[in-house]
Parts: structure tokens; sequence; C-alpha cells
């Protein structure tokens, strides 16, 4: 299944290809992975979706992270109440006769229309990996030319923040 | 200008923290290894090491000059295993620097301590394939417990000073350190004065009481326990604590190949090596125990034979001081992070008494007496495990024995005897051939006052044999024992065992003379066909002073038993003693 990982680095050149690395070597197959700077200068958050197979696998991911030297915290986020997005731009096919259907159709989904030409739109979404899922399906009829999705990126609820920081960091530490 | 910061270096001699006037960067690293009190350098020259060479011109850092650098990083392994100091080697870019990937390799799976300096291309041309460049940070990530690439002189001594931190403490691995050659060039100001602080690197090292009084509880009610033990107890130079937990507690023991030597090889709870080509004993009471306390081993697959036979009744304890190794391979219900040592003394804390086990170490003890390692002895022959035991015999079992790998490390292994620790160096968890003869190199320079014995076979000395001409140049009395079988041993014997005796690239048919090339180097030879040849050769000859080599024609088609064929459990065993 998905697990989602947060992981604070030190934003050193060549982290990013540590972590990948790491993830070719032990077999571990990346889905998502999103990187950029915090609010504290020098550290960089990433947020990775891996699909792992067992607890096992799991803890070993969290171990292997945390054994690097510019890796500053891990914490498996999948199961703590997140607020998780996605961006996604996907350029449609949108002759005129479907350019209205389009636009209503979209709506619910709170996605905009960005680009226009002759006979395509780009549309823009943000949202749950879900939600951006069901777009998509929505979408495909008309025929998808272009589609880019930034990959998962999440941070805890503001309520459980300072508790799962301390029970994750307990895990780590009491093995 | 900053106050001049001193402190006394392990030699008395005061030594500057912080020097007043910048310096090149090529000084500064020549500096920052006095700091570190560094007695040797295992490094070869080259185009972008060169202003790092000429710093060392004269420095007072003793220098030793390989034939190969993959010879340097062997070296410097060997010479860690057995002082525990951090080996430090340099190489120049590219080829240098690729040539050293093997022995990193080496020692990031056998925990040892390496600093690794690389020269690179200047800052410059980084990137644009100068001439011998090689990208060794992305190159050698996945075989270094870190790496660096020094973009500013000015983070050269901190870099430096973090490097052998992190070698040298808490899982010991190698950390390679790549420093463009105008890095070198340029000046800066030297300051070894701020103390090292790693956020992202914080072993632990005492372990967690709790978990501690979970290992003694369990230890109080076992029927079957057995301990497992591995290089971590070397690591942490807690072999006396071991005996005297065994001695207290009357738990058998069983070692890996890195951990022999830990409880001395002649103690009557000593079960043998456990794994592969381990004891009957051994692997019998992993097999069967219903509670196993590994301290500081990794539960390789060459211990464990297939997983889902692995001390399936027991209650596992790991005791190791990388979270990672805990439940990596094996399902653990007590884990323990810390250091061996650490963990060691808590435990005997708990006064613990005799395990009530009689019935359990009986019957290991009868497997003990009725399936000991064995070989069939022919006279006319000479069979290699009686020549290992007749090296144990002629150096009274106290030589440092470094192995390379194959057949003659399985013997060695087995029929040494190893009362002693830091006693046996060899490659463990990559299985480098080419090892051996620069290992002992190193191992000799760290211990000058020993017998130093280069056990080869005759396919891995001819991996990296110049490295003879060290022996000589040096003064090291190495001995080296060549266990010449015609063939690449480990590989016949699988071949013979598992692909149809198609011998498929396994013999060596033609090679030089080994006693004419001992003798190209200065060194002398002997050729030796039997037993009574190679006692008299041997008894004379660790005697001597300087370094011998000794072509033993052992019998070819010897093989190593017992042993767990692959893919099966350790109660699986073949080749036991009749």
């Amino acid at each position: 299944m998905n697990r989602v990982f947060a992981v604070t680095v030190n934003n050193h050149s060549g982290v990013l290809n540590r972590i990948t690395g790491l993830f070719l070597r032990r077999g571990f197959n990346i889905q998502s992975i999103t990187v950029g700077a915090t609010e504290t200068d020098g550290i960089s958050r990433m947020t990775i979706v891996l699909n792992v197979d067992d607890e096992r696998d799991t803890e070993q991911v969290v171990k292997q992270l945390h054994k690097q030297i510019d890796v500053l915290k891990v914490q498996d986020i999948t199961e703590a109440p997140i607020v998780a997005r996605e961006l996604v731009l996907i350029r449609v096919n949108s002759p005129l006769t479907t350019r209205s259907e389009l636009t209503t159709l979209i709506g619910p989904f709170r996605a905009s229309i960005i680009d226009v030409s002759r006979d395509s739109v780009t549309i823009q979404a943000v949202g749950s990996p879900e939600k951006v899922e069901a777009l998509i399906f929505l979408l495909q009829p008309y025929g998808i030319k272009e589609l880019a999705r930034t990959g998962v990126t999440a941070v805890l609820r503001a309520n459980d923040a300072a508790e799962l920081s301390r029970s994750s960091r307990n895990y780590v530490l009491s093995i | 200008m900053t106050t001049v910061l001193q402190r006394e270096g392990q030699d008395g001699v005061t030594k500057n923290l912080v020097h007043p006037k910048p310096i090149s960067g090529a000084q500064m690293l020549v500096e920052a290894l006095r700091q570190e009190n560094v007695e040797y350098i295992f490094g070869y020259p080259g185009g972008a090491v060169l202003p790092i060479y000429d710093a060392l011109y004269e420095c007072g850092i003793r220098h030793i000059l390989p034939r190969h650098e993959q010879g340097a990083i062997h070296a410097a392994e060997g010479y860690a295993r057995v002082t525990g100091r951090t080996g430090v080697v340099i190489g120049t870019s590219g080829p240098g620097a690729t040539n050293l990937v093997t022995g990193l390799a080496d020692a990031m799976m056998d925990s040892l301590p390496l600093v690794v300096i690389t020269g690179q291309v200047g800052t410059q041309v980084l990137g644009t394939d100068a001439f011998q460049e090689a990208s060794i940070v992305g190159i050698t990530m996945p075989v270094t417990k870190h790496n660096y690439q020094v973009r500013n002189v000015a983070d050269l001594p901190q870099v430096i000073k973090e490097a052998f931190h992190i070698a040298n403490s808490g899982r010991p691995g190698p950390v390679l350190i790549d420093i463009p050659k105008d890095i070198t060039q340029t000046e800066g100001l030297f300051d070894y004065s701020q103390p090292v602080k790693i956020p992202g690197y914080q072993p632990t090292v005492v372990p967690n009481r709790l978990q501690i009084r979970k290992v003694a509880s369990a230890i109080r009610a076992a029927k079957r326990p057995v301990i497992l033990a591995g290089a971590g107890v070397l690591h942490a130079k807690a072999n006396e604590e071991l005996l005297r937990l065994v001695n207290q507690t009357q738990i058998p023991l069983a070692h890996t190949l890195l951990g022999l030597g830990g409880l001395p090889g002649s103690h009557p709870l000593f079960l043998g090596m456990a794994g592969m080509h381990g004891t009957v004993a051994a692997n019998t009471a992993l097999y069967e125990a219903d509670l196993l306390i590994n301290i500081g081993a990794r539960f390789d697959d060459r211990v464990t034979g297939n997983l889902a036979h692995f001390a399936k009744q027991a209650i596992v304890v790991h005791i190791d001081i990388d979270p990672a190794e805990i439940g990596k391979n094996v399902p653990t219900d007590i884990p323990v992070v810390g250091d061996a040592g650490e963990a060691l003394r808590m435990l005997l804390a708990e006064n613990l008494v005799v395990t009530e086990a009689a019935d359990w170490r009986e019957s290991l003890d009868k497997l003990k007496q009725d399936y000991p390692l064995w070989y069939v002895d022919t006279p006319d022959e000479l069979k290699p495990q009686k020549l290992i035991e007749l090296i144990s015999e002629v150096t009274k079992g106290e030589a440092i024995v470094v192995t390379d790998v194959g057949q003659h490390q399985m013997w060695a292994a087995q029929f040494y005897g190893f009362d002693r620790p830091h006693r046996f160096v060899t490659s463990g968890g990559l299985g480098t051939m080419g090892f051996g003869l620069p290992a002992a190199i190193g191992a000799q320079l760290g211990r000058m006052d020993s017998t130093v014995i280069a056990l080869l076979g005759d396919g891995g000395f001819q991996m990296t044999l110049q490295e003879l001409a060290l022996l000589v140049e040096y003064r090291l009395p190495v001995k080296v024992v060549i266990v010449n079988n015609g063939s690449l041993g480990m590989v016949r014997q699988w071949q013979e065992l598992f692909f149809g005796k198609r011998y498929s690239e396994s013999l060596l048919r033609s090679g030089p003379d080994f006693i004419k090339l001992a003798e190209a180097y200065g060194i002398r030879g002997h050729r030796v066909h039997s037993y009574e040849e190679a006692k008299d050769v041997l008894s004379r000859e660790v005697q001597y002073d300087g370094p011998v080599l000794i072509d033993c024609r052992v019998t070819p088609e010897e093989n190593v038993y017992p042993m767990v064929p692959t893919g099966k459990g350790l109660h699986e065993m073949v080749g036991v003693k009749p």
C-alpha cells in the first residue's frame, strides 16, 4: 500500500540523491516525492509516497532514512491526521462544442482553466490524490493531451502536530 | 586575530587548534591529520593530490605507498581492524578514486572506521568530464557511511573533524572526503577548536534500561538459551564482559565469522562458528533455542541460512548499535539499541545466575563431542585443514591471521582456534578476494610486535600480489602462507556439488612460480608438499624477523564441510562427521 513519509533534511547538494539512492538499493518504489524549503533556513522537507508491503518494510524505510546523516527527522504520517494536497495541470481536447460542458464538469472540483487555445484548454486543480484521480477519470473521455502532477505534499493538522511529533520520535528511539 | 588554542596530543606534543595565519587547504589537511594523531597514511599520489603530497613531504606522518590504490584501502582496513583506530587513505581523482570503491564497500559491510581523502579536479572544471574526473561522491554514496565534497576551503577543517567523528563512533564505517585541487591550494584560516555538532547523527550508545531488564527476565526464564556474538562485541572491546556474562549465566555461545575471538575458542561453552560452514553444535543451538541473544551481529544470510527455518522457537533478543539492523532480517522480540559493551555491563549488573538449562548444555556439549569439525587425513598429502592446525600450533594460537576469501578463509575460521580478540582479520560481508595481502600489511603496521600470517588462496593472492613489494620496503615480517590448490576452491566446490562437476573457469592451470616471484621481490620463498615439510619450514620461519612466502601445495579437491546448502535451514547440514 502507499504510505506517506515526511522527512526533514539538511538542504545540502546531493541529499535528494542520497534518499533516492537509498530507496533504489533497498528496493522501495517511489510513487511520488516533493521537496521544498521549510520555515527554517538550510532545512528542507520532503514528502515521499512509497509503495510498501508491510509493517516491517515501513519500519526499515524509517530506520534507513534515519541512518542518513543529512536526515534530521522521519515521520510516517500515513495514519496521522494530515492535510495532503497535490496540484495537477491537465491539457484536454476542447473544441468549442464541449467547452461549456467542461467548465460545468470541473466546477465541483474547484478547478480552473488557466490557459485556452483553439482546440484545447489547460485545467489546474489542487486537492487530495483521490480528488485528482477523480478529475482525471472524468476528463479522460474528452482526450487528455498532456498531464503533469506535482505529487503529494502534506502537513499534520494543527492540533495533532505536537502529539505525533513526540510519539513518532519515540517510535524511532525505543527500538 | 584569534588567540591560539592548544591541546596536548597523544605523543605529548602540543598542537595548535587554531592557526594564527592562513594556510593552504593541503596544509590544513595535514594539520587536521596531526590533530587526529594519525600514525599512517595509506595513499597513492596523482595529479589532483599533488598539492596534498607536497604538504605531506617531510610532515612527520608516515606514508605507506602501495602499488595499487586497492592495496592502500585494504591495508587501512587491516590496520583499523587490529587497532580499532581510524585508517586513513588518500587517492587521486578519477581512477585513483574508483580504485578505492571495493575497499569502501568492504569497510562499509564489515563496519571498519576509515577516512578516505580523494583528490578531485578543480572547481572551475567540475562536471565538464575533465581529465581524471569521476563523480566519486555520487559513486560512493551507497558504500560509505557518509561522504563530502568540499567546495569552500573554510569548511575543510570542520569537515575532516566530522569525518573522523562519524567514521569511528556509533556503528563504525568509511567516510569519504572529496577535495577539488584548487581547494587544496586556496588559503584559509585553520580552526580545529569547534566541537562536532551533527544534528542528524546522534547514535544511541547507552541502551534503554527497561529493555535490558526484559533481556534479563528472558534469560531467567529460558530453558534453551544461546548467545550469538558478532563483530559488535569486538568493536566495543567488550570481550571480557562477554566472558563474564557467559561464565555467570552458563549460556552456550556461537560466534559469527567476524566475531571469532570474542569468547576464547577453548572455552567449554563455545559452540563454534555458526552458519554456512559452522559447527553442528552452533547451528543446532540456533535452530532449537528458546532464547536467542544476538550481540552485535547482523543476522547475515550466511549465518541464518533459510530464514523460514531460523530460530523459529526462540524469543529473539537483538543488541545492536545500529537500529536499522534490528528487525531487518529476523523479527525481533526484545530490541536493544546501544553499544555492545554498555549493554553487557548493564546486563551484568542485573545479577543473573546460572540458567536452568543443564540438559540443554549437556546435549549441546554432546553434539560438540560427537560432531566436531573434521577432515580425512591422508599421510601423503598436505591437507589444508591440518595446515591451519599446524600454523596455530607453531604460532601458539597467538598470531594475527589475515585471510583472503574462499575455502582457506573458512578453514582458518574453523581450525585456527582464536583464543584472543582482534586476531582474525578477514573480509566477511563483501567477501573481497585480494583483501588478504594488503590487509596483512596494515595489520602488521598496526601491531609490529605480533606475528602476522597472511593466509591466502592462490586465486586471491594473484589479485593483489604486487603489494609484496611493501614487505621489503617497510621491513614487515609478514609470513605469507599460500594455500595453493591450483583453483578457485570455493567456486570449484560449488560447481562440484551444485553444478554437476562442470568446472567452468575455476581452475588456475598456469601461474607464476611463487618462489621465484617472491625472490624477485627480495623475499625468501619455500615450497612444501607434505605435512612434514610444512612443519619443518613453518616452525623455523615463524621465528624469522623478515618476510617469508611459503607456497603450500594442498590437496586440490578438498571441500569445506560441514555445509548448509543455500536455501536450506541450519538444521539441514551436509558433510557432517559420520
